[in-house]
């Protein structure tokens, strides 16, 4: 569904992507880790359109898509969730999912300053499934609570509860588990899990915590230094010795990863 | 509109009502008109800065446009003065496309310059080329619709405070919809603004065009009332008052704008027994609120309100 090839990316002299090809099959759950620095967060902006690459091209759904604005690519069935928590704020939690209605919805200007009656429908039903996407990722009892004033684990919950309002075919999470506890952790792997299970949406997962990643990703490609340095099913890549040099110190890591899935 | 909100809604139509009756003297009702006048440039200021998050230090150039436009149009080309007005929105409207869609790639103090620029060309524009030059220019039909002319100071204070009440009622249901929403949003973050399919650019022009539209009503209703009007009236000052209005009500909150532009135009008023130091002692007390109600009046005493509450359900 999603087709990269040959995407490189500098910012001044700094190399970040080096001739990149990532394909992403319908359904999967498809992991990108890789150290600090890697270029995983690069990638992922330029797949939503924050970034445009200095080459190669991206497809989604036989499209390309290697040059629109992110607005545009989001309206094209992309949604994700950012590294460093990007919320709004100093709306409540209901009203940040009802922003990510937007895109499925058309009340202008004027005909919400004038409530004419489709807008009133329209209102009602934005609402009703925001509620319903909230009850969904657990967090109807925070309802009404500024964004902000939510512990950073259901912060993260939340941004992908925004992500889920725009209905995306593609979704992805840029370390969803970072700064979570291992409760909320295999909480939030359980909601990855019946996403791509119930709603049916593929799953770009940017992650540090090989324990979760391990477990729920069907393929796995890791990135080192711009470069893809592996790619396969998560045993596969566990054994690969490049990967193993790669994550030199993370050894533990990637052995402890390797434990909880067999 | 939520229902805290109808609820002073109706206090509010209640208040406008009962003015006029309570102190319907000539004094009165023209400190009111400026009042309702100064209102209606505030909200749309408020949706600008306090939701949008875009700052303008330009409206009394919308505001100058809207005063001109209708003026002359319904003084030169015999205008009934509620086609006028319409046409001064257009304008006011067209003005802000012209200076949204440069300026809006500006971000801050870059965009209150810009727009500050534009408030300025507007000025000297209205000085060098408007009709009587700095002096400006008088016979400004009043306001008349269906046949019937107001002249009468009450009439010209229902009248405004009517369309206040109209322009509210707008903003709040836009403030509270699916528009509303996002201008909150690019508030918030344009990141993810973007990233959830909003359209920053096109959303960013149309909320300044909303608050020209606003500032363009208020001038066109001004010159109509006052029938004089010179460029001093449409000077950086005036863009400065209305940030002050918006700043002292409370900017997050469209009830602010009201309640700032009421005591910013009243207290000028109060403070006319200070004589030679009026000047002084308004400085002060905007000065100190601004320390002490950093907020601004209206979240403050929202706030207040929601603490009384709670102690209320506390105590049950
Ligand atoms: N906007 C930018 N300007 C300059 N350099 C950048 C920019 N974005 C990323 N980089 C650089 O590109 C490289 C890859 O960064 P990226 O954020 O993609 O890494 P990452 O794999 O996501 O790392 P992490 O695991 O720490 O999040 C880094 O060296 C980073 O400093
Ligand atoms: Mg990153």
């Amino acid at each position: 569904m999603l087709n990269i090839k040959g995407i490189w990316k500098s910012f001044g002299g700094l190399m970040a992507l080096r001739h990149i090809n990532f394909d992403v099959k319908e359904g999967d759950i498809k992991a990108l880790i890789g150290p600090n620095g890697a270029g995983k967060t690069t990638l992922l902006n330029i797949i939503s359109g924050i970034y445009q690459p200095d080459k190669g091209e991206v497809s989604f759904l036989g499209k390309n898509i290697s040059n629109l604005p992110s607005t545009k690519i989001a309206r094209k069935g992309i949604s994700r969730t950012f590294q460093h928590v990007e919320l709004f704020g100093n709306m409540t939690v209901l009203e940040n999912i009802m922003v990510g209605r937007y895109v499925k919805t058309k009340a202008g200007f004027f005909s919400s300053g004038l409530k004419m009656p489709y807008v009133m429908k329209e209102e009602k039903e934005i609402q009703r499934k925001s509620e319903e996407i909230l009850e969904y990722i657990n967090l109807t009892q925070r309802k009404n609570e500024l964004a902000s004033n939510l512990p950073i684990g259901e912060q993260r919950i939340l941004e992908i509860g925004r992500a889920l309002a725009t209905e995306p075919r593609l979704l992805l999470l840029d370390e969803p588990a970072a700064g979570l506890n291992i409760r909320e952790t295999r909480n939030l792997g359980e909601i990855i899990k019946k996403i791509r299970e119930e709603l049916k949406i593929t799953i770009v997962l940017v992650e540090h915590d090989m324990d979760l990643v391990m477990r729920i990703s069907d393929w796995i490609t890791v990135l080192n230094f711009g470069e893809i340095i592996a790619e396969g099913t998560p045993l596969e890549v566990q054994k690969n010795p490049e990967v193993i040099v790669a994550y030199l110190g993370d050894e533990e890591e990637i052995q402890r990863g390797y434990n909880a899935h067999t | 509109m939520k229902k805290g909100d109808l609820l002073v809604f109706f206090i509010f139509i209640f208040l406008i009502g009962l003015l006029p009756v309570l102190s319907g003297s000539t004094y009165t009702m023209t400190v009111g008109i400026f009042s309702g006048i100064n209102a209606l440039v505030a909200i749309g200021l408020c949706i600008l800065m306090g939701y949008a998050g875009q700052v303008s230090l330009g409206q009394a150039g919308f505001y100058g446009i809207g005063a001109y436009v209708s003026a002359f149009l319904s003084l030169h080309f015999g205008l009934p003065v509620v086609v006028s007005l319409i046409f001064a929105m257009i304008v006011g409207a067209i003005a802000a496309v012209i200076l949204a869609v440069p300026a809006l790639r500006l971000k801050g103090h870059y965009l209150a310059v810009a727009t500050l620029g534009f408030g300025e060309i507007i000025y000297i524009i209205l000085n060098e080329w408007g009709p009587g030059g700095p002096s400006g220019f008088g016979d400004i039909p009043h306001f008349s619709l269906l046949g019937h002319t107001i002249t009468s100071t009450t009439g010209y204070f229902y009248l405004i405070w009517c369309l206040v009440a109209g322009v509210m009622l707008f903003s709040l249901n836009l403030i509270h919809s699916r528009s509303g929403r996002a201008l909150r949003a690019i508030h918030d973050s344009e990141l993810a603004s973007n990233a959830m399919g909003l359209d920053v650019v096109v959303l960013k022009i149309k909320v300044f065009i909303l608050s020209a539209v606003y500032a363009s009503l208020a001038g066109g209703l001004y010159a109509h009332y006052i029938t004089f009007i010179s460029p001093s009236s449409f000077s950086l000052f005036y863009s400065i008052l209305v940030l002050m209005m918006v700043i002292v009500g409370g900017i997050t909150n469209l009830w602010g704008a009201i309640i700032g532009a009421v005591v910013i135009t009243v207290l000028p008023e109060l403070l006319r027994r200070f004589e030679e130091f009026d000047v002084l002692v308004y400085g002060l007390i905007l000065t100190l609120s601004l320390m002490f109600f950093r907020k601004g009046l209206v979240p403050i005493l929202v706030e207040k309100i929601k603490k009384l509450k709670g102690l209320a359900v506390v105590k049950h």
